[in-house]
């Protein structure tokens, strides 16, 4: 009995297997033909024969692979085909929806691309064989959105030479086609450090919190350069720190939030992907500082949000490559490339009420750095120069020195090739957290 | 009784027909379990494709899509096979574990306690980075065999000794386990404070059909690894402890019935211990293949909640060893077509869709459903 058992799964099995590739086979022969040529012989057998099963089989075989509101990561012939690899979906209303817009960008205004996405991609082993599928499937250009996608694409790229692999926010590239590409948050994260200080101070009750994902470089580049930002404008300010270990997780976010607001802070700057942090503000009549995407900062008790605008810098590298004047390498953009932004401060937005009634001369300080920055005139190692101390009274950067880029994006000793003088482990001064030590 | 109710003209219109579902007392014949399972998966693509066409899809050319995006080349297929490999190791050990009705719902952690074992060794490091993989993965294997069997003997001990239910133990000890190997990925092996070890040395890797792409260049891309001939192995294995050894014998019988087991002298304890050991071993196994063959390095999310498939798949291959095998195939399939389109929520929805209909239409096979005329009864 059971010996017949395994046979009526296996035959089963196969059958269903047998089933599904004659399914599948059939409409991979015709896209091997250039597209024209298809079309052509449905349109002439459509009116030949209306019940014909070709007939009904035709408009299966159109090249175009957008099934209505779905969209198939497939490639277009004859296209420059781009692909996105987004860690949580397209409409997290933070980190992956930038993306998402992002991509909607290149797609509107690179001529002769095809763009593509894939969301929810858990970081590892899983990642790789995303980017190992699109590789074979042909694109010419793939974004991966996450720290942890770094090394998977590393290996991909080595596989597949004529693709082009971007990574954002990690830290390495093989200078041929695997690139490394991030911007300057920090300084958004300056501006908006001001501004929660500020507010901080005007409620009375100077004290802010960060909730951090993970202990790596630039959440404690962010964090320390929220802390900067509110000792500019409110001194005795102090910030708080929770790390949550996670980007994308609602619940956890919210929780952390309001761990924070519960502890005493006022204003609550998120480093994770989602708008929670300004729903729980809402909830507390406090104040939250949103993260990632320009539409993040919707309800009243939003303070602002410092945002990503990939659009452009997405548009450039795609173009550049078409044109083959981009080269991947480590790609680090200032605010002057109109990659960033800070709600409530950009052409056509209008400060939120909550940023209003602050003093003026706080919002006009505000006004001119960010117009500084987006002249190019103040950049991340302006945010990052001496003499900065950090919470335990060391003198992290003397003055008159900066940092350089290797310092703010490793811990001591620097990975090989960038090693740091200063790095990025400390909290600056005004934060009420400790580092774990570095065990190696 | 029933001609009375019936006639009665008093009584409110009633339904013509009566569903009823009557135990199956005979076998049903060869080709109905086949017919059944292949109905309820027509009946899940039908529902799914109802759900896509809601949704504003074509459900034909999604699923033509589906199906070529995990069997239409060999490079998609060695993909599928990869999935496969860690599902057909925690298959085994549940189905392993189950029949001797010991509820083993710990495949995951035990797979995280593999990975750990195996990771162990290159990272205290137990071997020097330079050692021959002759030997490198061998002791790899068995290290994750062994921390695999350690997780497994917690509970197993618990249940023989104190009678502690295994569902509970095995089920908690997961979360256990996920959060051991989050403190040594944060805490002790982490590189430079992000959440993974560092990568590997390559003669710890099990080896890929792509390594020997320069010899054979049909093998360019194709990352099938060492692990699924550890798995078809185990399989066979497996199948033999059950089948044609004498403790497969005892394990049979406790399962079906352990009253008759303790008559007939048969050490139940022993045998409880022994069985969650292998089937934590075989788990911790499916860890070790996932971390030297795909992953390559200790780092959270390394499971998609394969030891939790690991269950649906002992139960739907019936637990025998080796209808596990392509029961696996089917869901690392599935696994790798829930990418192909975007947004990702629908193939989620079809591949519960489809395992639903599966794991119900199994009641179709113990019971027979009867369509009652009303007053026709007997």
């Amino acid at each position: 009995m059971r010996v017949k058992n395994v046979w009526h799964v296996i035959s089963l099995l196969v059958l269903f297997a047998l089933v599904l590739s004659a399914c599948g086979t059939k409409p991979t022969t015709p896209p091997e033909e250039p597209p024209a040529a298809t079309e052509a012989p449905a349109a002439t057998e459509a009116p030949a024969a209306t019940e014909a099963p070709a007939a009904t089989e035709a408009p299966t075989e159109a090249p175009v692979e957008e099934v209505g509101g779905f969209q198939i990561p497939e490639i277009e012939e004859g296209k420059f085909n781009v692909a996105f690899v987004l860690i949580g979906p397209h409409d997290d209303g933070g980190w992956s929806q930038a993306h998402y817009e992002g991509l909607v960008y290149v797609q509107e205004n690179v001529p002769n691309v095809h763009t593509a996405y894939i969301e929810n991609v858990p970081e590892g082993a899983d990642s790789e064989q995303i980017f190992r599928s699109l590789s074979r499937k042909g694109f010419d250009l793939i974004f991966g959105t996450s720290f942890g996608y770094m090394d998977p694409m590393e290996i991909v790229a080595s596989e597949f030479p004529d693709t082009t692999y971007i990574h954002i926010s990690g830290y390495k590239s093989n200078t041929t086609n695997f690139g490394n590409l991030f911007g300057a948050m920090e300084s958004m994260k300056y501006l908006a450090g001001m501004l929660a200080g500020a507010r901080a101070k005007a409620d009375g009750n100077p004290k802010l919190g960060y909730m951090a994902t993970f202990p790596i470089p630039e959440e404690i580049r962010l964090g320390n350069a929220i802390a900067l930002g509110m000792k500019k404008t409110c001194p005795e300010c102090t910030m708080d720190v929770r790390w949550i270990n996670t980007w994308h997780d609602p619940i956890i976010e919210k929780e952390a939030a309001a761990s924070l607001f519960d502890a005493g802070a006022q204003v609550v700057f998120t480093g994770a992907d989602t708008p929670a942090v300004a729903d729980v503000a809402q909830e507390k009549g406090k104040w939250g500082v949103t993260y990632d995407w320009s539409g993040s900062c919707k309800v009243e008790r939003c303070l602002t949000a410092p945002y990503w605008n990939w659009g452009p810098v997405y548009a450039g590298i795609a173009q550049g490559l078409i044109d083959g004047t981009y080269t991947p390498g480590w790609d680090y953009f200032d605010a002057d490339t109109g990659g960033l932004g800070l709600f409530g401060f950009m052409e056509g937005e209008e400060p939120t009420t909550g940023v209003q009634d602050l003093p003026p001369e706080v919002i006009e300080e505000v006004r001119s750095l960010l117009a500084q920055m987006l002249a190019g005139e103040f950049t991340r190692f302006d945010v990052f120069s001496g003499p900065i101390t950090d919470n335990k009274g060391n003198v992290i950067v003397p003055e008159g020195e900066k940092f350089s880029q290797p310092d703010l994006d490793q811990f001591p000793p620097g990975a090989p090739g960038l090693e740091c003088t200063y790095c990025m482990y400390w909290w600056a001064d005004g934060i009420t957290a400790e580092l774990p030590s570095l065990s190696q | 009784m029933t001609e009375q109710s019936v006639s009665s003209p008093g009584r409110a219109w009633r339904f013509p027909l009566t569903v009823r579902f009557e135990p199956r007392l005979v076998e049903p014949p060869r080709w109905f379990p086949l017919l059944v399972s292949f109905g309820a998966i027509f009946f899940a693509l039908v529902l799914g494709g109802g759900v896509i066409a809601l949704a504003g899809g074509d459900p034909v050319r999604s699923y033509a899509h589906i199906a070529r995006a995990s069997f239409g080349s060999l490079g998609v297929f060695s993909d599928t096979l990869v999935k496969a490999t860690p599902l057909i190791l925690v298959g085994l050990a549940c189905a392993l574990a189950f029949r001797m009705r010991l509820w083993n719902i710990g495949a995951e952690g035990q797979f995280f306690l593999g990975a750990f074992g195996a990771s162990a060794v290159v990272l205290i490091p137990l071997l020097p980075e330079n050692t021959s993989p002759w030997i490198f993965i061998p002791v790899m294997i068995l290290a994750g065999i062994l921390a695999g069997a350690i997780w497994g003997f917690i509970p197993g001990f618990l249940k023989a000794r104190y009678n502690v239910n295994e569902i509970i133990t095995t089920l908690m000890m997961n979360y256990i386990a996920v959060a051991w190997n989050n403190f040594f990925i944060y805490a002790v092996w982490t590189e430079g404070g992000f959440q993974m070890s560092h990568m590997f040395p390559r003669n710890a890797w099990l080896p890929r059909l792509a390594d020997y792409a320069k010899e054979v260049p049909v093998f360019r891309g194709l990352t099938v690894h060492l692990g699924l001939v550890l798995g078809i192995i185990a399989a066979f294995v497996v199948w033999f402890i059950l089948y044609r050894s004498r403790w497969g014998y005892e394990i049979r019988l406790i399962g079906d019935n352990p009253t008759a087991a303790r008559y007939a002298g048969l050490n139940i304890t022993r045998n409880t211990i022994l069985v969650m050991m292998v089937s934590g071993a075989l788990a911790g196994l499916a860890g070790m293949s996932e971390i030297t063959g795909v992953v390559h390095r200790l780092q959270g999310s390394i499971s998609p909640g394969y030891g939790f498939t690991g269950i649906i798949i002992a139960w739907l291959s019936k637990l025998n060893p080796f209808a596990v095998i392509p029961v696996s195939v089917l869901f690392g399939a599935l696994i790798l077509a829930g990418r192909e389109i975007q947004p990702s929520g629908v193939p989620k929805m079809i591949q519960g869709i489809i395992l639903v209909s599966l794991i119900a239409s199994d009641f179709l096979l113990r019971y027979r459903l009867r369509i009652v005329l009303r007053g026709r009864e007997v």
